[in-house]
């Protein structure tokens, strides 16, 4: 049994009233990954932040003792935990562009963290710079070092955060989901990064994620947190083969699976919506009298057919296009060439009344339902807003019947007409947002990542809810995602976007396990699968 | 009875916003909000005071024709309250409470012969015999006498509402809020009485240069403040909202025309357009001589046109933050929803638009009621503020501004101006603070 590196005993963090860490202990030992999973919420970050000191003013924290390398934190003074930050223990945040000073080279930002640490000379620190530069494997570092953050990528600039966080030659290395902010593809690296750092160094590495399978391809022992308690802790084997808490088996069983894509049975097909070469451009303005200089090719050249009553799925990572698509069909900007036929009338011809009257058939569901509704308006006015907007003569009455029979649809109680959004969890949210979307009776709701900002329990309920509603109502999506496993759970047909093209297209079960193109290869490739074996 | 042009604007306001409370009273989901409003002791307080002065501008705002009026002249209702301090004017400076004027002067002795000495008040503290002896005696028992019964009568009804039967009111006159407001009411309603009955026999803040009540003269440029304050919001807010939502919202042409017209107007110097425009109301008067034969309608003229025009000059700033905050509020997912249901651009204006921006609309109207009272004495000082008749905190504190190099200083036209100024713009930016909240459904809960 080796030595523990961390040992946290008996941890409570109370905000006013509310405990949001109850009572744990763990530990975590020399070298080695250790992986707290749980929901948003459940407290996870708070319980990094309080081993850091870095909770925010109204947190009350209290502890048996926290023991870092046989010393406690608890009797540190606060001037010598400077030192101890960043130096004895390392943090990495979930997004990299907030984390990063815009106005500061990456060098320089390298270099305040040598500066406080250690005392070394101008040319050392520089050559210091570019060694961690060269660690988080940036290429061409010398030339990156005068860069500021805006100008890298966003896995580079995590790889920047990284290598701030290594400057100090940390025993402990946090990362508070590393990954969550990136593309599946990048993500993969990053992962691959974090490893071989580990085994290079031999810093033991501390993961806070929500991702089981992320977490079941680099950990070693497995936390679960569940509303600020450690209900399970086990290795990661033992996790994923007899996991014993109600919550973990739970957790598990919420995880979409790649499998359930097979056996889909084949529908009856009539084209409901088909775009032809459709391109969205952005232009590009420079100059006083804001002359268009070039295009970004947001979409460029999309061919696609949606079937009445089937699910599209299309899949792609930030910045392919995929959103452009989504708002582009909606006609909310404007298309720059190609027939978007919808129901038989191409919709890029439409404006004004038969276009607002139209666009109505078409309906979409945001990704951050927190976004989504006006924060100043009630449920009811939020759901009813089609309503009044396409039947301006619809009685008070039979509006506020309309209201109650899509509440109870999308399984929220009649009440929560009268409360402002706000009042309500992420997931109740989304319901509201397909409420919202329901209540003009459309042929077609676009989906643009649906479940992303939700958790993996409640975004299994949401997709169980589309797909209900789908059964009853014979309804259309075209599902925007990145995600593969909300793919294989959801979609008939697939439709993989790189860079502005449909790169390939094809049934669920072919598209995911029999892929044609290299970039869909890659793609599947970089999605984290449950280690099992 | 004579109604000036600020003075029905000022009932229109009332009004409205009477309408206003009682439209959003019946409202199921509004009473929320104002119930939060009465439960906070902050709130209800500075409603009080803000009330309070809103009465006395109220009072101001009636005028009539009056048998004492010379000539064409019209008075308030506060002019008939302030009869006697009105009336007791001096010969010039005299500090508050006393009886001797604040100059030396050659005296006239019964036997003939002259001494250089400070004189006697015709008003303040005539009746007594031996000053120096009696002054301090006479002075505290007045003010015993006036300040119980001030608070004797505040009691009385505090109490008449503390014993109340009815279960549902005595529970209300007990909460916090209601406590806090009795606390207001009783410093203003017993401080008042016992300023105002003082004053039939002293000066209680003093006479200005050429011996006016200074007490007088702060009560009257209450009425000067308000409008000031909110007949250039009312100019102003309109133009701001309606541009700078539009400018955010449409983008393009209708951008890029309200940005140029804001610059434009921005790089005129205020001043310049104030003074320019001042100068044409009052040719245009001394052109018209027939229709402004009177003092008190040609300085109402002038005092709506300085409310005009600092409404027209001061709208582009809040005209830019709206447009900045509507230009990221059209990308809110929220709009486009919208947009995707068939709701008109008007509607989505108006209803998720205009309500998000409403924060921001508050804070930047209470914060310019206080500059705009401040404006108003900056501008009296180059001549192009309200008119020297008129009072005015402002002109109150530009002639007490030549005096405060005196030895020894006169202090109390610029306190008494400082003072009241202060207690409206405070109370008026701790009511928006809490409107704000309350209105703010995120903070429902906090």
């Amino acid at each position: 049994m080796p030595q523990s590196l961390l040992t946290v005993n008996k941890l409570t963090v109370t905000f006013g009233q509310s405990k949001v860490v109850d009572n744990i202990s763990f530990e975590i030992r020399p070298g080695e990954t250790f992986a707290l999973v749980g929901e948003s919420g459940s407290g996870k970050s708070i319980t990094a932040l309080s081993v850091l000191r870095l909770l925010p003013n109204n947190a009350q924290m209290r502890a048996t003792s926290i023991v870092l390398q046989e010393q406690d934190l608890l009797n540190i003074p606060e001037i010598d935990f400077c030192q101890l930050r960043g130096r004895r223990i390392g943090l990495i945040f979930q997004d990299p562009m907030s984390s990063l000073n815009p106005v500061m080279t990456i060098g320089q930002q390298i270099a305040e963290v040598l500066h406080i640490h250690f005392q070394l000379s101008k040319s050392e620190t520089n050559q210091r710079v570019l060694e961690l530069l060269q660690q988080v494997e940036i290429p061409e570092p010398e030339r990156r070092i005068h860069e500021y953050p805006h100008q890298l990528s966003g896995g580079q600039r995590q790889r920047v955060m990284i290598a701030i966080a290594l400057a100090g030659k940390p025993d402990l290395l946090i990362a508070d989901e590393p990954t969550t902010a990136l593309d599946v593809t990048i993500q993969a690296q990053i992962l691959d990064l974090l490893k071989n750092l580990q085994q290079q160094t031999g810093m033991a590495l501390w993961l806070i994620s929500h991702d089981l399978a992320l977490v079941s391809n680099i950990a070693d022992r497995i936390a679960v947190m569940q509303k600020g308690k450690i209900v399970e802790t086990a290795s990661i084997a033992e996790f994923f083969h007899q996991a014993q808490h109600p919550y973990s088996l739970k957790l598990l069983a919420a995880l979409p699976k790649m499998e359930s894509c097979m056996g889909r049975p084949e529908q009856a097909k009539s084209a409901l919506l088909s775009v032809e070469k459709f391109k969205v451009y952005y232009p590009i303005r420079k100059g006083i009298f804001k002359r268009v200089v070039g295009h970004i090719k947001a979409v460029d050249g999309v061919d696609f057919e949606l079937h009445s009553g089937s699910t599209l799925a299309l899949v792609g990572e930030s910045g392919c296009g995929k959103t452009s698509l989504g708002k582009g069909l909606l006609n909310l900007i404007p298309a720059e060439a190609g027939r978007v036929l919808f129901a038989g009338v191409d919709m890029t011809q439409l404006s004004g009344e038969t276009l607002r009257r139209q666009r109505a058939e078409m309906q979409i569901v945001f990704q951050d339902p927190f976004a989504a509704m006006n924060p100043r308006m009630l449920v009811g006015d939020i759901i009813a807003e089609g309503l009044r907007a396409l039947r301006a003569e619809i009685s008070k009455q039979a509006m506020q019947n309309r209201v109650a029979e899509l509440l109870l649809q999308v399984d929220l109680p009649v009440e929560a007409a009268l409360r402002y959004p706000h009042e309500f969890s992420g997931g109740q949210r989304q319901r509201i947002c397909i409420a919202r979307a329901l209540a003009v009776e459309p042929k077609l709701i676009i989906c643009d990542e649906p479940t992303s900002a939700l958790d993996v329990s409640v975004q299994a309920q949401i997709i169980e809810l589309l797909k209900n509603l789908q059964k009853q109502q014979g309804l259309s999506y075209l599902l925007i995602t990145h995600n593969l496993g909300v793919v294989a759970e959801m979609a008939d047909e697939v439709a993989v976007m790189y860079q502005g093209k449909i790169v390939e297209r094809g049934a669920v079960e072919q598209v995911l396990l029999r892929p044609q193109h290299e970039y869909t290869k890659t793609l599947l490739a970089a999605v984290p699968q449950l280690q099992t074996t | 009875m004579i109604v000036l042009w600020t003075d029905g604007l000022i009932y229109f306001l009332v009004v409205a916003a009477a309408v206003l409370a009682v439209y959003m009273s019946r409202q199921a989901h509004m009473r929320r909000p104002l119930h939060k409003i009465a439960a906070s002791p902050v709130a209800m307080a500075s409603l009080t005071l803000l009330l309070c002065f809103v009465m006395i501008g109220l009072a101001d705002s009636v005028h009539f024709k009056d048998g004492d009026s010379r000539g064409n002249e019209a008075i308030s209702l506060l002019d008939v309250a302030c009869t006697t301090m009105r009336k007791h004017t001096e010969k010039t400076y005299s500090a508050p409470f006393s009886t001797h004027l604040y100059a030396k002067e050659t005296i006239a002795l019964d036997d003939g012969t002259t001494r250089w000495d400070y004189p006697r008040l015709q008003y303040g503290g005539a009746y007594l015999q031996n000053p120096e002896a009696e002054w301090a005696g006479d002075v505290f028992k007045k003010t015993l006498s006036a300040f119980s019964k001030g608070a004797g009568l505040l009691l009385m009804i505090l109490l008449l509402a503390w014993g109340d039967k009815h279960e549902q009111r005595r529970r209300l006159s007990r909460s916090r809020s209601a406590i806090a407001v009795w606390v207001v009411m009783f410093v203003m309603v017993s401080g008042c009485y016992t300023l105002f009955s003082l004053s039939a026999y002293y000066h209680v803040l003093g006479t200005d240069k050429v011996g006016e009540d200074v007490f007088y003269q702060a009560l009257k440029s209450i009425r000067t403040g308000l409008v000031i304050g909110s007949l250039t919001t009312m100019v102003m807010l309109p133009m701001a909202i309606v541009f700078g939502i539009m400018a955010g919202f449409f983008k393009g042409w209708v951008d890029d025309v309200i940005q140029f017209v804001y610059t434009t107007l921005n790089s005129i110097p205020s001043v310049l357009l104030i003074a320019a425009s001042i100068l044409m109301v009052q040719v245009y008067m001394s052109n018209h001589a027939e229709d402004f034969n009177n003092l008190l309608v040609r300085a109402d003229m002038r005092l709506l046109f300085l409310c005009l025009i600092l409404g027209v000059t001061s709208w582009t700033g809040l005209c830019r933050l709206l447009r900045a905050e509507t230009l990221k509020l059209r990308e809110m997912e929220y709009v486009l929803a919208a947009q995707a249901l068939g709701v008109k651009p008007a509607m989505i204006l108006f209803r998720h638009i205009l309500p998000n921006v409403m924060h921001i609309v508050l804070i930047s109207v209470v914060l310019d009621f206080s500059s705009l009272v401040l404006a108003e004495a900056v501008l009296s000082y180059i001549n192009i503020g309200v008119d020297p008749t008129t009072h005015s905190w402002g002109n109150m504190i530009n002639s007490a501004r030549l005096e405060m190099a005196r030895e020894p200083i006169v202090w109390w036209s610029l306190a008494a101006a400082f003072v009241f100024m202060f207690a409206l713009v405070l109370a008026a930016n701790l009511f928006a603070d809490s409107v704000r909240d309350a209105f703010d459904p995120r903070r429902a809960n906090v």
